[in-house]
């Protein structure tokens, strides 16, 4: 090894340090580093090649496309369909009401990633205020032209079941948490039971039987709008592991609060409302996070019980067609792109976060 | 603490240790400048010095915990370079305790010590085991030995580390800051320890704040700023007459807690 | 009165029972009159019926004339088989990609980390669906299968010649569990010498020699049998042979690949927890490097990464559900055509969450068990 004579070595000198001791600090660590080049550049060249050099990009026919298959992309079929694959079959001259919702739906997600809405109030005013607004958008109504929720899908209805999937969700799961923790025997019976069965079978399951056997329990006549019986299933599988995270946080409490609530008199509710809860919230928030990560991603399974989110979208817009039907690979890739960007940015943050947050004492 | 017999260590003791221009850098940053020591057999030296001057870096690079970029570091008449098998001797022959005593928390006491030498050394476990429990009583910990480490208090645990180091019979030990991170209470029982460890004729070297011990036991006080060895002389003279501006200034802060 | 907590506690008690017993009842009315008004019946004697459908791919003998129980044990196999080979691959896999996560080595380090980072942020099932998609794609029709040998490659799957049942298979197996329970005794054994003496002979050359040898010896004992089915082609599928349904090689690509992921980001926590200390003291001490990591590291991460892992196999369970969106005839998808066929919908989705809830439970279960033997003992 050699001691860098100062800090200020040409460039050229540094990266050959960088590389030495990076990439071939040993004669296996040469190796590695050869074969990995080797592969990645057989395997990305041939991607690129596909993907990128003979694709064809923006507006093309499916003729050009044909005439590539197989070693080109058809990006066009995304320029064709792309207000199929965000909007699904909303009328396409209320569209942008669609795109209106999709854009309050992340602005809820980024503005609560800012310390100046971490406050009970402050965040149930957002989300609610923001979904009741997304739904009038897309439900319509008073001012609005009303479209039908057979007509709604794409986008828009992956973020709102995650979105409302999350906001009704959560009392549900604090309720729990705080019941699984009670003295009462009954209500920890029901809370642990109710916690241990949703956590314990897919959410396939719950989704089968949200819109299978709801219907059956309802007097006759009477009937489930599809996507409000996707969205309770959802509300209600969330709401158990909102609950074991938030019991976590209520574990890690030290007892000397309950007692110093106790000491000055505060009831129960007084306690868990104004002493226990908001810390116990605030601990667990990248926890949260990463949940609604997960229940993001969850949204997909929505396509097996056939309602119209944005997987779904974009699987019908290519396969219903039958030009584009080849090129279900690049809808997928084009989905793939989507769902990436939102859960990297959230996981980016998250870790963001529980760095800042383990170092910062004062919340 | 008992001021000991002086000590004097005999004048052809051989050199133990010899260390000369040694350099490090942790990236561009140089933490040790050009140190050159000579220890001698039996010798106990105590390295202070405010924090972030080398102290530890310099007896980690010893044993390897840490590597140099310039300069020789001769053990026991053994080369430490980048050569496995030199380093394997060097660390037959150099016992370490730290200041976090990390003692494997998933073993017994007793299994603590005889990892190495069952390992390393490949004894059988009877004979390990009959070392274990000869260091651990001489550390005054044998009722200890079937429990687990998170059982055991700070200064016990130290004491198990000191023994753990003894148990694979090394001819140096070195501690870094070995009771910075104890209650003052139990400070007292891991420096009695490692007293009568100097009296039975261990070459130490301690990088330590304890002055006390530095006064009952050291031949020399070594003080260290800034990567470099500022002064080095036995107790009597560095406490009442160092040399330099420095390490008047240290003796300052540290003296008047 | 009202003041006593007790008697609060109580009331409060009695009126939660009374709405979830009113809820129940209501529902429960309302299920009782709605399946009468469709003539169907409530129970579970629909499993003794005759099944009517065929399933493509079962590890047990069945046909359509089998009951409906019987389908339901055919999906429930096939769920457990996938499960546990996409367990043992997303293990594997995960290890080397967490491994690689803290190597020396830049591009390695990076490109593991790239793995990681695009696998985990994707929806499972739409990686299923372009596994899926891709391989049928890509995979010729049958008339046109690619031959390798006296294997096929097709949209039908993998067709693998395969050994026709003979007792010299099942001798070849035998041997194989002997020599894991060799190597457990031998393990035992070297350990013993080791304390008595010092040195030992090796445990892993032994090991993988009987691991070898014995399978070996039982094969050739009992009529050393060479006899393959081969695969033929017939009109649209394969006579003999085994085959590998696309279906399964999608659903087995998806679920290992996308749970390794999250098995990496586990071993990468679970090493780096231990602290640097520990190997200090350790190479201090004089261990060798993959001493260090046997006996002081991995016991220590393992500890560590031992109950996020088993919350992963957990899902990796759950999600092999999704086989029901590319056409594997897992439990889910079985029970599926079930109650599409008979309108026993409570029946069959109850049956299908007790069996996810019973797995669930048994392997929380054994896993807490073994947590709980292993914790580190502290005051």
């Amino acid at each position: 090894m050699h001691p860098p004579a100062s800090a200020h070595r040409p460039f050229a000198a540094r990266s050959l340090d960088w590389l030495r001791e990076n990439l071939f600090s040993t004669p296996a660590n040469a190796l590695i580093t050869l074969l990995t080049l080797a592969l990645l550049l057989w395997a990305g060249s041939s991607f690129v090649s596909w993907a990128v050099l003979h694709a064809v990009w923006g507006r093309a026919d499916v003729a050009t496309c044909n005439a590539l298959f197989g070693q080109g992309a058809c990006w066009a079929v995304i320029a064709d369909k792309w207000r199929h694959m965000l909007f699904g079959i909303y009328p396409q001259g209320e569209q942008w009401r669609s795109a209106l919702a999709v854009v309050i739906f992340c602005a809820i997600i980024v503005l609560s990633a800012m310390r100046a809405f971490w406050h009970v109030w402050r965040l149930l005013a957002l989300w609610l205020s923001g979904s009741l607004l997304c739904a009038w958008l897309l439900a319509g109504g008073f001012a609005l032209t009303p479209v039908p929720t057979a007509l709604w899908g794409g986008l828009p209805i992956t973020l709102m079941l995650a979105v409302f999937g999350t906001l009704f969700a959560f009392p549900l799961g604090i309720l729990l948490a705080l019941g699984r923790r009670s003295a009462l025997p009954i209500v920890r019976a029901a809370s642990i039971v109710y916690i241990e069965l949703v956590r314990g079978v897919p959410l396939i399951t719950v989704l089968f039987m949200a819109s299978i056997m709801f219907a059956l329990f309802l007097p006759e006549g009477v009937s489930f709008d599809k996507l409000l019986r996707a969205q309770v299933a959802i509300v209600l599988f969330n709401a158990a592991y909102i609950a074991e995270i938030v019991r976590a946080g209520l574990q890690a409490l030290p007892r000397g609060q309950y007692e110093a609530a106790d000491a000055l008199g505060l009831g129960y509710w007084q306690t868990q409302l104004l002493v226990i809860l908001p810390q116990a919230l605030k601990i667990t928030i990248p926890a949260q996070v990463n949940s609604f990560i997960d229940n993001f991603k969850d949204t997909s399974l929505v396509i097996i019980v056939s309602i119209f989110d944005f997987l779904y979208a974009v699987r019908q817009a290519v396969i219903s067609d039958l030009d584009w039907r080849h090129y279900f690979v690049e809808g997928y890739l084009f989905a793939m792109a989507v769902y990436w960007l939102f859960c990297y940015a959230m996981s980016h943050y998250s870790q963001w976060l529980e760095k800042h947050l383990s170092r910062d004492h004062r919340l | 603490m008992d001021p000991t017999a002086a000590h004097v260590i005999p004048p052809n003791a051989e050199e133990i240790i010899r260390i000369e221009g040694l350099n490090k850098w942790f990236g561009d940053f140089q933490v040790l400048r050009n140190i050159s020591l000579s220890v001698r057999r039996g010798e106990r030296i105590v390295i202070c010095g405010p924090s972030g001057s080398g102290k530890s870096t310099l007896i980690r690079c010893l044993n390897r915990l840490e590597t140099h970029q310039s300069g020789t570091v001769i053990v026991d008449g053994i080369k430490l370079n980048d050569s496995l098998k030199n380093i394997e001797a060097i660390r037959n022959d150099i016992g370490m305790v730290f200041q976090h005593f990390n003692l494997f928390p998933h073993l017994t006491v007793l299994e603590n010590c005889t990892l190495a030498p069952i390992w390393v050394r490949k004894q059988p476990r009877a004979t390990a085991e009959a070392t274990a429990m000869k260091f651990l009583e001489r550390v005054r910990i044998t009722d200890q030995a079937h429990k687990y480490p998170g059982q055991l208090s700070g200064g016990q645990q130290q004491r198990v580390a000191i023994a753990r180091a003894l148990c694979m019979a090394p001819r140096i030990m070195l501690f870094d800051e070995p009771t910075s991170a104890l209650d003052p209470e139990m400070v007292k029982e891991v420096l009695e320890t490692m007293v009568s460890l100097a009296r039975d004729g261990m070459t130490m070297l301690c990088v330590t704040h304890e002055m006390g011990f530095a006064r009952a036991v050291a031949d020399r006080v070594i003080f260290m700023d800034e990567g470099e060895i500022v002064e080095q002389a036995p107790p009597e003279i560095f406490f009442s007459q160092a040399r330099s501006e420095r390490t008047r200034q240290f003796l300052d802060q540290i003296l008047d807690h | 009165m009202w003041s006593s907590e007790r008697f609060r506690n109580i009331v409060y008690q009695i009126a939660l029972l009374s709405l979830v017993g009113a809820l129940i009842g209501y529902a429960a009315y309302n299920l009782v009159h709605n399946l009468e008004s469709r003539a169907i019946a409530i129970g579970f004697s629909y499993l003794g019926q005759e099944a009517g459908f065929d399933v493509s791919e079962t590890l047990i003998d069945y046909e359509p004339t089998h009951s409906y129980a019987r389908a339901f044990v055919v999906g429930l196999l096939n769920t457990l088989f996938v499960s546990a080979v996409a367990i043992v691959a997303a293990s594997v896999l995960g290890l080397v990609v967490g491994i690689g996560r803290l190597s020396p080595n830049w591009l390695l380090r990076k490109l593991a980390g790239a793995y990681v980072e695009s696998v985990r942020n994707v929806p499972l099932i739409l990686q299923l669906l372009l596994w899926y998609g891709v391989l049928t794609e890509l995979l010729p029709p049958v008339a046109e299968a690619i031959v390798l040998g006296s294997a096929f490659l097709s949209q039908r799957g993998i067709s693998l010649p395969w050994p026709t049942p003979h007792a010299g298979w099942w001798a070849a197996l035998l041997g194989l569990f002997l020599a894991v329970l060799f190597a457990f005794l031998w393990a035992r054994a070297v350990r013993r010498r080791r304390e008595r003496a010092g040195r030992a002979p090796a445990v892993l050359w032994p090991s993988l020699a009987a691991g070898v040898v014995l399978p070996l010896a039982g094969w050739a004992v009992f009529g050393a049998p060479s006899e393959l089915s081969t695969p033929a082609m017939t009109g649209f599928g394969f006579e003999g042979g085994k085959t590998v349904s696309p279906e399964f090689i999608a659903l087995f690509l998806g679920l290992s690949v996308y749970t390794a992921a999250f098995i990496a980001e586990i071993v990468r926590g679970g090493i780096l927890s231990v602290s640097r200390g520990q190997s200090d003291a350790a190479e201090a001490l004089g261990l060798s490097r993959g001493q260090r990591l046997r006996l002081v590291i991995l016991p220590q991460a393992l500890r560590v990464m031992i109950p996020p892992l088993t919350s992963q196999y957990l899902n990796l369970t759950k999600n092999s559900s999704l086989a029901v969106a590319i056409g594997y005839p897992d439990l889910v998808s079985i029970s599926n055509t079930t109650l599409n066929q008979t309108g026993q919908a409570i029946e069959a989705i109850t049956l299908m969450m007790a069996v996810y809830l019973a797995v669930s439970l048994a392997i929380s279960g054994l896993m807490n068990w073994y947590n709980h033997r292993v914790r580190l003992v502290e005051r």
